[in-house]
Order: C-alpha cells, then sequence, then structure tokens
C-alpha cells in the first residue's frame, strides 16, 4: 500500500505546531496504524529527520496509552484501539489524517504525544477504596450481589485512554470519570465512599477545565471499550444524591 | 496529640449543584421543563381561536380571573410569570456559562473536520439564542403590544390576526416555532439523561416522546398564522 499521510508536527509543549505531509510506501495491509508508523518513523531516522512522538506500551489494545485522532475519529475508523486497528481498514492511495487528542486538559507534549495526567489526578480524587491491607481477605466475606458485579465489570473495562475526551465536542471527560464512578458505586466495596467519590471526582474534573455534558453521545461512540452513555446518566443520578445527601 | 477540628462549612445543595458542570446542567433540565410544561399548556390555549374571537377573548380574560376570590384580579398571571422569568434567567445564565467553559476546553480544532452529532443537537446553543431573542419580540408584540399594528388592549384575538397579517410577524413566529421543535427534540431526551431519569429500557420511549412533543408542540404553535394566513382565521 502507498499512502499519504498529513501528520501533527509539534515540537514542544510552547511551540506552533502543523500538520506535515509525508508519503509513505511499502505498507502491509495486515501492519497495525502503529506498525505503519514506526514505518514512517524508519524512514524518518534513516533521512536524519527528527521521527514523528506517539504514545504506545502494551500493542494489545488493553493498557490505554495509545491515542490519535485520525481522520477525525478518536483511535480511527473502527472501534478498537489504534494499535488494534490494522491497515486493511484503509485502501491503497488514501491520505490520512493523523492528530493528538484536542483538549485543553490534555496539553501537547510533542507531536502526537498529549499530557493525560489530568486523569490521574481525577483518580486520585476518588477512584479508589478503603480496605485494610495486609492478607488477601476471604473471597466469601463480601458478597456481591451479580448485576452490581456485571455493572461494576462493564465500567471497569474503562482503560482510561481518553478517547472520549477527543471526541467530544467539548472535550469533556463525563464518560471517563462516570465510568470509574459506577465501577466502584456498584460495588459494596465502594459503598462507604459513596458519596465522597462523586462529589470530589466531579469536582476535580471541573477544575482540570474539562467542558460539561451537553448530551451529543460522542464519547460513548468512539470508547474503544464500548463504556455505554448511560454510565453518564448514572453519575449524573449519583451526583444530585451525593449533593442531597451531604458527604 | 491535638486533633483537628473541622470547622469548615458543609456547603449546600443548591450551591453545591451551581459550582459544578453536572449541577448546572441540573438547574438547566430542570428550568427547561418548567418551560416546557407551560408551553404545552400555552400551544393548548393558543388552539381557541379556531373557536372565533368571543371565544379566544374570552379564554384570554378568564386567564386573569384564576384563583379569585384568594388571589386578586392578575395575580396568578403575575405568578407564573416571576416563576417562568427565573426559568428563563436560569436557563440562559446557565447555558451562557457552561458553553464558556466548552468553548475554551476545546481551544484547537480538529483540522479533519465530520459532522456525526445530529442537526437539532447541534443547534442547541444558536437555537436557545433564536427563542431568548423571539420572547423579547413575542411580549413586545402580543403582550405589551408596543409593536403590534393593532395593539387594541382586551382584543387579542384581533391583535392575532394583525400580527400574522404582516410578513414579517409570520417569518419571525414560524422561524422561531421550528427552532423550538430542534431544541425540544434534543432538549427533553437531555434533560431526561442529565436528571439521570433515563434506563437501557427507557430510551426509546423517551426519545419518541421528545420527537412527539416537539413535532405537536410546533405544528400546534405554526397553525395559527397559517390559518390566519389562509383565511380560516380572520
Amino acid at each position: 500500500m502507498r499512502l499519504t499521510l498529513r501528520v501533527w508536527r509539534q515540537q514542544n509543549p510552547d511551540a506552533p505546531g502543523a500538520m506535515a505531509t509525508y508519503d509513505v510506501d511499502g505498507i502491509s495491509s495486515d501492519m497495525s496504524f502503529l506498525e505503519m508508523l514506526d514505518t514512517l518513523n524508519e524512514k524518518l531516522i534513516l533521512a536524519g529527520d527528527d521521527p514523528v512522538a506517539f504514545d504506545h506500551d502494551c500493542r494489545e489494545g488493553i493498557c490505554g496509552a495509545c491515542s490519535l485522532v485520525i481522520n477525525g475519529d478518536a483511535h480511527g475508523p473502527e472501534r478498537t484501539t489504534t494499535c488494534q486497528l490494522h491497515m486493511r481498514s484503509f485502501k491503497d492511495g488514501d491520505t490520512i489524517d493523523v492528530e493528538p487528542w484536542r483538549a485543553a486538559a490534555f496539553p501537547v507534549v510533542k507531536d502526537l504525544v498529549v499530557d493525560r495526567s489530568a486523569f490521574d489526578r481525577i483518580i486520585q480524587s476518588g477512584g479508589y477504596i478503603t480496605a485494610p491491607t495486609g492478607a488477601a481477605p476471604e473471597a466469601h466475606a463480601t458478597a456481591v450481589p451479580k448485576p452490581a458485579a456485571d455493572t461494576a465489570f462493564e465500567h471497569a473495562e474503562c482503560i482510561g485512554c481518553g478517547a472520549c475526551v477527543a471526541a467530544c465536542p467539548n472535550g469533556s471527560a463525563m464518560l471517563f470519570t462516570s465510568a470509574k464512578v459506577v465501577h466502584l458505586n456498584s460495588l459494596p466495596q465502594g459503598a462507604p465512599e459513596r458519596e465522597s467519590r462523586v462529589l470530589d471526582m466531579v469536582g476535580r474534573m471541573d477544575a482540570e477545565g474539562f467542558g460539561g455534558c451537553t448530551n451529543t453521545g460522542e464519547c460513548a461512540t468512539a470508547c474503544p471499550k464500548g463504556i455505554p452513555l448511560f454510565s453518564i446518566t448514572t453519575m449524573n443520578r449519583e451526583f444530585v444524591r451525593a449533593a442531597r445527601k451531604g458527604r | 496529640m491535638a486533633l483537628d477540628t473541622r470547622t469548615d462549612r458543609r456547603p449546600s445543595f443548591t450551591g453545591l449543584l451551581w459550582h459544578s458542570t453536572v449541577g448546572k446542567k441540573t438547574a438547566m433540565a430542570v428550568s427547561g421543563i418548567v418551560m416546557l410544561l407551560y408551553l404545552v399548556v400555552h400551544m393548548l390555549g393558543n388552539l381557541k381561536i379556531f373557536f372565533g374571537a368571543a371565544d379566544f377573548d374570552a379564554y384570554a380574560a378568564w386567564l386573569r380571573t384564576i384563583g379569585e376570590p384568594f388571589l386578586h384580579h392578575e395575580w396568578f398571571l403575575w405568578i407564573a410569570r416571576v416563576v417562568l422569568l427565573a426559568a428563563v434567567l436560569t436557563h440562559a445564565v446557565a447555558a451562557y456559562q457552561l458553553s464558556r467553559r466548552d468553548i475554551a476546553a476545546r481551544p484547537m480544532k480538529y483540522s479533519h473536520k465530520r459532522h456525526r452529532a445530529s442537526y437539532a443537537t447541534r443547534t442547541m446553543r444558536w437555537g436557545g439564542v433564536i427563542l431568548g431573542l423571539f420572547l423579547v419580540w413575542h411580549i413586545l408584540d402580543l403582550t405589551t403590544l408596543t409593536v403590534n399594528p393593532r395593539a387594541a388592549s382586551g382584543h387579542p384575538y384581533a391583535n392575532v390576526v394583525a400580527t400574522f397579517s404582516t410578513w414579517y410577524g409570520n417569518v419571525v413566529y414560524i422561524v422561531a416555532m421550528l427552532a423550538l421543535g430542534l431544541h425540544i427534540r434534543h432538549g427533553f431526551w437531555s434533560a431526561a439523561q442529565t436528571l439521570g431519569a433515563n434506563r437501557p429500557g427507557r430510551d426509546r420511549v423517551l426519545k419518541t416522546t421528545a420527537n412527539l412533543l416537539a413535532l405537536l408542540l410546533t405544528v400546534g404553535f405554526v397553525s395559527v398564522p397559517v390559518a390566519v394566513m389562509t383565511g380560516l382565521v380572520s
């Protein structure tokens, strides 16, 4: 396959960036999107140019490190992570636009790499449970109803990649935050901090400069793990409940 | 060892709501529903125009007597106006503040553009501005009669006919009612989401209700200028 890539290049957080055009040849349709970028980078390095910086880690679709907005879609045209997106989803001769996540709360570090530590701070504000450390607890000590376990698991699938923020027209982190809130608030282990968790995590999310939710639904469409839009509905309910009860 | 004394005051319910994006949306949802309920009653009342001038004018006069003798003449109307004004202001201020925040949260647009959200969803902000401006026009036209071509106090039927006998009266009204339909189409369902009332099993019913409400209100309101234009009401 022969492709034309338009890639966002930005030297550092303060430098102005721009889209740069590259031609890449000899791409196999079985390559992943990241392997295609590796091929481009090999070419750039051999030519003595600066390779394109992008985030990646497990390349198995489970770590949440990879990102990229490809042709306007977070993680590209398929509903998966960029590392699990294959070049067979594109046609020979295509022009592909590759941009970083765009959000005020996710500043660009270099090229396609953005700083997602705002997510870490949201987790620090309430995405945990208080439990005694030491030996593993007896497995049957806390009974979890099956529907609660299913709900918690569905939301625990969130890998924190930030595609929801990238896809949202308001750069909102509601889907990420709600996935974490609903995951822990559904379980008996999360019950002691049920109210403070949602109030603190929403407070942190707002403080980080993410936008609000306008129920556009772009986030749930882009999410590679299929976190449902109803996650946000549940968090809204939890928030009003917690605000009424106080912490 | 000295224990710290918790002297920080617990934030109030309304304070917590108004100072968070989630809570501000809740305020928008509640005020939106208040306005929506009023519009349903308003639209049904408007349809009385099809029973003729005597019926319509008597209905308008009756509105001023609701609650009598407990309430003084027109007091109910003024209570309703205060509630509606509060709803409009809450809705508009929250929308303005949230929009400012949303735009600031996405300072850099994508160079590869695409539209996926529905037309109704994308036009909520400008649609809201159009409705706000229409509200000012509508009150000046048919409540204070400042810009009404006939301006006959106590004769609403004649005033309505006079307004819809002008081309601009029709254009302003019909454009605003189409904007209203689009606004309700997304707004009703969105309010259910914000208030946490939606569930996977209810989603389809809520979306259908939103579409039905939007359609019925738009058709109901637009039927009046259409009837004047076609000579059905004169």
